[in-house]
């Protein structure tokens, strides 16, 4: 009597699980993609798997990090913001006109106290997400159109400023966060954590954090439920754009030079690290968490390829091909999902 | 009737589990060719699941499925067409850019040898076949800009002469008139005559009874009976649908109903000579607290334009709306909602989030109210838990995925969201169409308890049993405008219909 009790208690258990894991696919695959890749170039290398290569990874994702924080917020809403590069850009570009170069730098700028600065350069970005966020909101222009227009004017502010030129100095508090360190740990790569802690948080154990995911997850039913979508959707833009400021800002001190089309790379890393990740294009679903492991795919992915003495030129080929597996493991995810909640 | 003859379409012990749970247990369904086959039963009882595996779109199930003699497994909805069955959604699926005659022919297009679409050869026959419906529209004109009653009468005689062997009709009586009803029926027993299996579900079993040979119920994920339309009645056939006494839950409406003399508390909302392009003209009204006002009309009388207004949903060309003396104009559904409104939308899809929580779905509306900055996830599972205790929704877990739940407690759902912190004006749209008489009378009487307690509610409708079941005083809406007024005189289902 008792083992014909047990073997249909394991029966619907077993068929308990296959739908959990189904539901949890966009979660599970981008973690085990990392954990392949990570174990395929320790394997292939042995200056891959130690400890200072770890502290190498950690610094290179940490400008997209911080890009990729606003992005995640405006993924998880399903739309898309395509300026987060160029607005890096002339955020860093501004905070160093406001800066004084060097005598042999020819440009034409307004040297200000560093705070100043600062604060201009914050406002710029932020001005910049607030006219996405008009576009989409009051306009209606789809944000992949209004930022792909903002792509070019921030471009174009950027090429005004610097006029080709290179300037390098940023004010001091910018070239420690960039390129200082403290007790041995970039602190770029703490100020990356602290955002992406503060982006998960917000996300997470916040009122706006919830209408955020409900917004992507059912745009009308969160009209009709009485929350003001437009305000939410044009907030999230302006996260984008202050992020990808910040980012843009630490980014020039860290490379220290500021000039036209230095974060060019970056749209599509960002982009890459967040659905990558698993956040999904649809909205609704992922998080932080899932960006961080989307950092991590594509930090170990560049940093290995050069460990292992790959053709440099089939890496940007490896790179879009494992871009292509994500896009398809993050639409079958959403399939697989939907069918597990019927 | 069908003894002897070989059904088209036979399932044997079907048993069909989500997530554990059961919705078909064991289920024996049987189609002839040539019967129109009508299935009732409550809202989870199983008619939906069944139809879908039937139409390929659920494919994992344990049981036999046989057509017309041969075991089969569809693996999608496509294998299904393939195999001559078609299926009308009770929402409706249309391209509203497209024509008339597209729409027919969505996906099969007569095209020449190069493949080319022969428009004039698809407007003819588009028109004919139409026309064999009773439907007079000219093939070449829009189908939005069409009513919705035709819109919904052209998509089902899409599907009835797309060629299919067996048609399933999901609740295709809602969206219209009574003629347009007529026109259906007569339709359905044409094809009946040529030898078409029709599985026809619907909530209004006076319908069913006029029109199938055979009648299925079903209860709690089992087939409870099978019997022959002629002999059976309603009341018998509501008893076997919930399994008690259903005499005193169904109400005819038929006779006299006797409307309260008009209250003189206070006034809520007051809508000044509303228009809105061609769907309102001049519409003026008061509503009061502590009293419900029917709103009814046919389909696309300007119900549904006239409860977006008010929500802030929508903007008016012109008139004043003024709640509790203060004029308004609504930005945005956020400054309907502060300024004390609420709205149920007639589809529970456009309000809930299915794959979220039942706990968000209900606390969504009211977190300004319980969370200044920080979410308080306790507070917000508790309030979730009393209104499903209040709203006996089931099954109780506030932690469930909202899509796991029944049509019927999902629109319970879409109420709780808004009786936390009530409202001052609650707008409800068709709030127990789709419904079970059980979770109607649910609905019922949790919106009696809220007029109670002094809420003013308007219900828009479509069907004059809503509006009898639950309205103190009745207006009729007819193409846009006021044209009747019923308060503090008698009232039924024949009044109402001729005033519309």
């Amino acid at each position: 009597m008792a083992s014909s009790e047990t073997v249909p208690a394991a029966a619907r258990r077993a068929r308990g699980l296959a739908p959990f894991l189904r539901s949890q696919m966009r979660n599970i695959a981008p973690f085990l993609t990392l954990i392949i890749l990570s174990a395929f170039f320790a394997l292939s290398s042995p200056s891959f798997a130690t400890l200072d290569n770890l502290g190498n990874i950690l610094t290179q994702v940490s400008v997209t990090g911080i890009i990729a924080v606003g992005l995640t917020f405006v993924i998880l809403c399903a739309e898309i913001d395509l300026s987060i590069a160029s607005i890096a850009n002339v955020t860093g570009i501004a905070v160093a006109y406001f800066t004084l170069q060097e005598s042999y730098v020819n440009i034409p700028n307004i040297p200000l106290p560093g705070a100043a600065a600062i604060l201009l350069a914050i406002l710029l970005c932020a001005a910049l997400g607030l006219v996405n966020a008009l576009g989409l909101t009051v306009i209606g222009i789809p944000s992949f159109i209004m930022t792909l227009a903002m792509m070019q004017i921030a471009a174009g502010i950027s090429a005004l400023l610097v006029r080709g030129q290179i300037a390098y100095k940023v004010p001091g508090l910018i070239t420690t966060l960039g390129s200082g360190s403290i007790g041995g740990i970039p602190w770029i790569v703490i100020v990356a954590a602290i955002m992406l802690l503060g982006g998960h948080l917000v996300l997470t154990y916040t009122r706006f954090g919830r209408y955020v995911y409900m917004v992507g997850g059912n745009r009308e039913a969160a009209e009709y439920s009485g929350l003001n979508v437009k305000l939410i959707l044009g907030a999230v833009m302006v996260i984008s754009a202050v992020c990808s400021g910040i980012g843009g800002m630490l980014g020039v001190a860290h490379f220290g030079s500021a000039q036209q089309n230095e974060f060019d790379t970056y749209l599509l890393d960002s982009i890459a690290a967040v659905v990558v990740g698993g956040t999904s294009l649809f909205g609704g679903r992922g998080g932080i968490g899932n960006t961080i492991v989307g950092l991590f795919v594509l930090g170990v992915l560049n940093n290995g390829l050069d460990h292992v003495n790959i053709d440099s030129f089939l890496k940007i080929l490896i790179r879009g091909v494992i871009l292509l597996a994500a896009l398809i493991i993050n639409v079958y995810a959403q399939r697989l999902r939907e069918k597990a909640a019927e | 009737m069908f003894e002897g003859r070989s059904p088209i379409l036979e399932l044997q012990a079907i048993t069909k589990s989500f997530g554990g749970v059961e919705a078909l247990r064991g289920v024996d369904f049987a189609l002839h060719p040539g019967e129109i086959h009508g299935l009732v039963g409550e809202n989870g009882a199983g008619k939906s699941t069944l139809m879908k595996i039937i139409a390929g779109v659920h494919t994992e199930f344990s049981g036999r499925f046989l057509i017309d003699g041969q075991e089969t497994h569809f693996r999608s909805a496509r294998d299904a067409h393939a195999a001559g069955i078609a299926m009308v959604h009770q929402e409706l699926s249309v391209a509203p850019d497209l024509t008339v005659a597209e729409n027919v022919f969505l996906g099969n297009q007569p095209t020449n040898r190069l493949g080319l679409v022969q428009w004039r050869r698809m407007a003819r026959e588009a028109g004919e076949q139409l026309a064999r419906f009773g439907i007079d529209v000219d093939p070449m004109s829009r189908l939005g800009d069409l009513p919705i009653g035709l819109q919904q009468l052209i998509e089902i005689a899409r599907v009835l002469f797309s060629g299919a062997r067996i048609v399933i009709l999901d609740e295709p009586t809602s969206a219209l008139s009574p003629p347009e009803v007529e026109r259906l029926f007569s339709t359905l027993r044409r094809l009946r005559e040529e030898g078409t299996g029709i599985v026809f579900i619907s909530h209004f079993i006076e319908d069913i009874l006029r029109v199938s040979d055979t009648v299925t119920v079903f209860r709690n994920g089992r087939k409870v009976a099978e019997t022959a339309a002629s002999a059976t009645t309603k009341g018998a056939l509501i008893e076997a649908m919930i399994g008690r006494g259903g005499e005193a839950l169904e109400h005819s409406y038929s006779d006299d109903l006797m409307l309260p003399r008009p209250s003189d508390s206070s006034v809520v909302l007051k809508v000044d000579q509303l228009s809105l392009a061609r769907s309102l003209k001049d519409i003026s009204f008061e509503a009061r607290a502590g009293e419900v006002l029917g709103i009814y009309g046919f389909m696309g009388c300007g119900q549904q334009e006239l409860s977006r207004i008010l929500f802030g949903k929508l903007r008016p060309d012109g008139g004043t709306l003024v709640v509790e003396g203060k004029p308004k104009t609504f930005a945005s559904t956020a400054a309907a909602r502060r300024a004390g409104v609420a709205l149920v939308p007639e589809s529970r899809r456009a309000m809930l989030f299915h794959q979220e929580p039942v706990y968000k779905n209900i606390s969504i509306s009211i977190l300004d109210r319980i969370s200044a900055l920080l979410l308080k996830p306790t507070q917000e599972r508790d309030i979730a838990k009393r209104q499903v205790e209040q709203l006996q929704i089931r099954p109780p877990v506030v932690g469930l995925d909202l899509g796991m739940l029944s049509g019927g407690n999902q629109q319970k759902v879409a109420l709780a969201k808004w009786l936390t912190y009530p409202p001052k004006l609650l707008v409800l749209c068709e709030p127990t169409r789709g419904m079970d008489v059980g979770a109607k009378n649910d609905v019922i009487n949790i919106i009696r308890d809220l007029r109670a307690k002094g809420l003013a509610i308007i219900v828009l409708s479509t069907e004059p049993e809503t509006v009898l079941s639950l309205a103190d005083r009745i207006l009729v809406l007819k193409r846009g405008a006021l044209v009747r007024e019923f308060a503090n005189e008698p009232v039924s289902k024949d009044r109402l219909l001729e005033a519309a």
